[in-house]
Parts: C-alpha cells; sequence; structure tokens
C-alpha cells in the first residue's frame, strides 16, 4: 500500500497523506461509532461503579424499547413517516427531472438547475422557518382558508405529524430531484427515440427505458431523503408540538433531559441500524452497489 | 389541441407550480420582516417598517453564535480539506486490496444520520475527557464534511492524465516538486470549490452541531431557539441577511463554474465539476 503511494508522491507526502487518512478515519469514524456502540450494551452507572462488578455487557438499554409502547410508536410512525416523505418527493420531482434532463432546451435547464441550486444552498433551519410562518395559527394560510371560505376558524396546522411531513417534503426536496436529474440525463436520447419509433407508448418507454436507467439515480434520492427524514431533529423540532415527537427528539431527551448517555446509545443505534436496513433494502431492490451511491 | 401541446402546457405549468412552491415560502419568510408586528407573519401587514434589522444588529446573542459558527467554520475548512485532498489521493492512487473497503469506509459519514455522528463523538471525546464545545464541534462536523471534500476532489483526479507526472520525473523533478507544481496547481479549483461547500455545510449545520456544542451556541442553533422561545420578526431579518449573502455565493459560485465549463470547451484538461452535493 504505502508502496504504490511512494512511488507517486515520495515518502513525505504518503506519509502525510496516511497520516490524515488514518486519523480521519479511526479516530472520528470508526472508534466513536465502536463506543456508541459500547456503551449502548453498558448499564447507566454513576461514575464511582464504572469498570466495577456492575459493569457488565446488557441488552437491557435495547430491552427499553421493546418494553415502551409510547417509543415504540414513536419509531414506527418516524419510519412510516420518513417512507411517506421519501414516496412524495420521488413523485413530485421524477417529471420535472425528466423534463429538465430530456425535454428543456440546454438554455432553460441551465435556468432551472440555477433556481433550484438556490434554495438547496438555504440553510435547513430557515427552510423549515418559513413554513413555521405559513402554517402558524395566525399565519398566512389560514388568513387565504379563511378569506375565501373554505374553513370558518384558523386550523392548528402546527400541533400534529402533518405539519412535520409538509416541512420535511420542502426541506429535502432538492436532495431527491439532483440524484434523479442527473441520472436520468446520463441517457442517451435515442434510446428514448428509438423506443417511441418502435411503437412503445410514453408510460411504456418510461416504465421500461428511462426508469431502469435512473435506478441508481433514484436509489440514492430514495436513501437520502429517508436517511436525512428519520435522523432529522430540526424539523420535528421546529414544526412539531409535544404530541408528535419524533425518535430523534427521544434520543436527544436520554442525553440532555434523562442524563442517560447509555439508554440514548442504544436509541441511536437502533436508528442506525434503521438507515442502513434501509440502504441494503433499496440496494437491493434497484440492484445497485455502493459505489453508484453517492457519487 | 392536440395531445401533444396540452402535455406541453401541462408540464409546463407543473414546473411554475413547482417553482413556485420552492420560493414562495422564502418571499413570505423574507417580506415578514418588513412587518411592524411583534410576531413573524404577512397577515395583517401592520405597517412596514426596518426596525427589526436594528433589533437583531443590537443583539449581542447573534453575534456571539455568528462569530462561534465562523470560528468553526474556518476550523472545519483548515482540517476537513487537507483529509479530503488526502483521501482522495490515496483513493486515485492506490490499486490493491481493501480498496472497495475503505471506499465504503470513506463515504459512510454521508450515508449516516446527522445526530448519529454527534452522539458519537460526544461519547468518544467523553472517554478521553473533552466534553461539549467549538473544538468538539470542529471534530464532529469535520467527520462528514471531509466525505464531502474527498468526493469533489476525487471527481476531478479522475480526468487527470498520469502522463504528465511521468513527463515531469523524467526531466529529473523530485516526487515533491511534482506534487507542489503538477498535481496541487491542477487540484486547485476543486479544493477551492470544496473550500467553499464546506465553510457553508458547517455553517448551517444543525443535527449534529446540536449535541456537541456544550455551552456554546452558533448561529443555526440560534435561530432555532430564537423560533422556539422568544420570536420576533428580528430572525426573518437574519433569514433574509443569509438568504441574500447565500443567493451571492451560489450566483458567484455558478459564474465561476459556467466560466471554466467554457474554458473547458476548448481545453477539455481544465474541466471543473458540477456541482457534487
Amino acid at each position: 500500500m504505502f508502496k504504490q503511494l511512494s512511488e507517486r508522491f515520495g515518502p513525505w507526502v504518503s506519509l502525510g497523506i496516511f497520516l490524515l487518512m488514518f486519523l480521519w478515519l479511526v479516530m472520528l469514524v470508526i472508534l466513536p461509532q465502536i463506543l456508541m456502540i459500547d456503551y449502548s450494551l453498558r448499564p447507566n452507572l454513576p461514575p464511582s461503579q464504572i469498570g466495577g462488578p456492575e459493569d457488565q455487557y446488557t441488552l437491557r438499554n435495547y430491552a427499553t424499547l421493546a418494553n415502551n409502547a409510547i417509543h415504540q410508536s414513536i419509531f414506527f410512525k418516524t419510519i412510516w413517516s420518513s417512507v411517506l416523505v421519501t414516496l412524495c418527493t420521488l413523485v413530485v420531482c421524477y417529471p420535472l427531472a425528466y423534463y429538465l434532463a430530456k425535454v428543456a432546451t440546454p438554455r432553460q435547464a441551465a435556468l432551472c438547475v440555477l433556481l433550484l441550486i438556490i434554495p438547496f444552498w438555504i440553510n435547513e433551519i430557515l427552510r423549515t422557518f418559513s413554513w413555521f410562518i405559513i402554517l402558524s395559527y395566525r399565519g398566512p394560510l389560514n388568513a387565504l382558508l379563511l378569506s375565501l371560505g373554505f374553513i370558518d376558524r384558523p386550523i392548528r396546522f402546527l400541533s400534529g405529524d402533518g405539519g412535520v411531513i409538509v416541512g420535511m417534503v420542502y426541506a429535502y426536496i432538492l436532495f431527491m430531484i439532483f440524484p434523479l436529474y442527473n441520472a436520468i440525463e446520463s441517457l442517451d436520447s435515442n434510446q428514448i427515440k428509438a423506443a417511441r419509433n418502435l411503437g412503445s407508448g410514453w408510460i411504456r418507454t418510461h416504465y421500461r427505458i428511462i426508469i431502469p436507467h435512473a435506478k441508481p439515480g433514484i436509489a440514492t434520492g430514495c436513501i437520502m431523503v429517508f436517511m436525512l427524514s428519520a435522523g432529522s431533529y430540526a424539523v420535528p423540532a421546529l414544526l412539531g408540538s409535544p404530541g408528535s415527537r419524533w425518535f430523534t427528539q427521544i434520543i436527544y431527551n436520554w442525553f440532555f433531559e434523562g442524563g442517560d448517555w447509555n439508554q440514548g446509545a442504544a436509541y441511536a443505534f437502533i436508528l442506525l441500524l434503521l438507515c442502513i436496513g434501509f440502504i441494503v433494502l433499496m440496494m437491493r431492490l434497484f440492484k445497485v452497489g455502493l459505489g453508484d451511491i453517492a457519487r | 389541441m392536440s395531445s401533444h401541446s396540452l402535455l406541453k402546457w401541462g408540464i409546463r405549468f407543473y414546473i411554475t407550480l413547482f417553482f413556485l412552491y420552492l420560493f414562495t415560502p422564502l418571499i413570505i419568510m423574507s417580506a415578514a420582516t418588513f412587518n411592524d408586528s411583534r410576531f413573524p407573519t404577512i397577515s395583517p401587514w401592520r405597517g412596514t417598517t426596518l426596525k427589526w434589522f436594528e433589533e437583531l444588529w443590537n443583539d449581542s446573542g447573534m453575534w456571539q453564535a455568528l462569530g462561534n459558527s465562523a470560528i468553526i467554520a474556518a476550523g472545519v475548512l483548515l482540517v476537513a480539506v487537507p483529509i479530503g485532498v488526502a483521501c482522495a489521493l490515496f483513493l486515485s492512487t492506490y490499486r490493491g486490496n481493501g480498496k472497495n473497503f475503505l471506499y465504503g469506509l470513506m463515504l459512510s459519514p454521508l450515508l449516516t444520520p446527522g445526530v448519529i455522528i454527534g452522539i458519537s463523538t460526544l461519547i468518544f471525546w467523553r472517554s478521553l475527557g473533552v466534553s461539549g464545545g467549538i473544538f468538539l464541534t470542529v471534530i464532529a462536523q469535520t467527520t462528514f464534511i471531509a466525505a464531502y471534500v474527498m468526493l469533489m476532489i476525487l471527481a476531478r483526479l479522475q480526468r487527470f492524465d498520469r502522463t504528465l507526472e511521468n513527463a515531469a520525473f523524467s526531466l529529473g523533478a523530485s516526487h515533491f516538486q511534482v506534487f507542489r507544481r503538477i498535481l496541487l496547481p491542477y487540484l486547485m479549483p476543486a479544493i477551492l470549490s470544496a473550500a467553499v461547500i464546506a465553510f457553508l455545510q458547517s455553517f448551517e449545520n444543525y443535527n449534529t452541531t446540536l449535541f456537541v456544542k456544550g455551552h456554546d451556541t452558533t448561529l443555526t442553533i440560534y435561530i432555532a431557539s430564537k423560533v422556539r422561545t422568544g420570536l420576533t420578526p428580528a430572525v426573518n431579518a437574519l433569514g433574509l441577511i443569509l438568504i441574500l449573502i447565500t443567493i451571492l455565493f451560489a450566483a458567484v459560485y455558478e459564474l465561476k463554474r459556467r466560466h471554466e465549463a467554457r474554458q473547458a470547451q476548448v481545453d477539455p484538461e481544465t474541466a471543473s465539476e458540477p456541482l457534487s452535493r
């Protein structure tokens, strides 16, 4: 390993490369995860008893979730809501990505991409905050609906899961559109023409030609949006209410209100397993490898 | 009207609707800055005012948070960019066992929820006796931002012509000279773009920072806490300023990218890569 690098960069630069890589991967990526798992398997003890006879590996912290109906329902709600957010963004983005990649003229496409990049660069908190204003009790949406006569009195949008889901679709939609756009754009337009000439209808062309080609993009977009939604703290914190908590909020409470880091670590690891499970599922479903994702 | 032109109008309508959806919330948020109302809204309009900018200016908490964010972003930039460059150089050179595994490992922080990166960093460094604060925030953010940098540098390295290096070697250049005079100048545009992205990513991070910030506050943490307690349109004023800065950044970045893309049509060797995020 070192020999190959040393032949190209010389010994000193190679040493620097190895050192930086080692520091990052070992100190920042691997060891913290291992320690988190280790923490999750130990009981929460006062400092004096750590390392003592009580400090045995146990699955008790994982059993907490199995025994707590409220936490369970929040966990499953987090899963299905994240799936819902992922599906919504996929359905909304696919026609747009197709249009930008294959129908629009290069000038139109360039303008649209620029218009997409700008909100993409704007802070997640600000994008969520803008929905906080729109959905608030005396906000513009209620005012609009009242003035049009659709409702008699304002609706409390911010007291359920609906507001959180709306906010998440808005906050993470651009993580769907760019992978889709990049994937569809790399398809040779002649393939679409050929399919059309051979008598394939629109739906069939999409189903048989475009979607199979866009698989890596669809998988990447779905993985990113699901991961961001399931792991989001900002959106539920801003747009949710105490009655619509997210799994990440329970984790946060274990750390900073419950003071039980071991328990929090177990819940965090469960969330990580959920995301890994989703990634594996997507890779199987779309038959793509890790190399196709996150290009 | 034929079905084809109906489809065309349909898709135009759809795209207009989509961009309305994308921009209306941001416009409403910006407009609420100028409303003379205690709570940020646009309905009802109680008169136009600039007083919320003044209130924001006089808020010492905001300045403190801004300072922390700037320090953290600068720290992340200094740590994450060299790491990302080193890893990209490694991946583009090494051929052999374990390369795919290492590549997967380097990508893994991008596929890990931000809260988990924050939590694992917090736990690990507590065992070393370091508690939350600016230092730990830099470390936690570097964990995943280095991966972004690595991807951006790697994209450019893949188009690098290794014969340039070989030519320099056969002309008697040392390893260090080749690295310093050939490879680094070639990578410079990608390094600069990666630095901008790293800075922005750090500046706007919330989920990871929340767990490792200790008692320090960053600008995004400040905004989120204001929204939940003590919300006034001063937050909108801050939002508007950040949006304007973002638009400026995006415009400069895009212009630069197009300029390079145009150059690349003449000279494919210096092509830059599109926004990879």
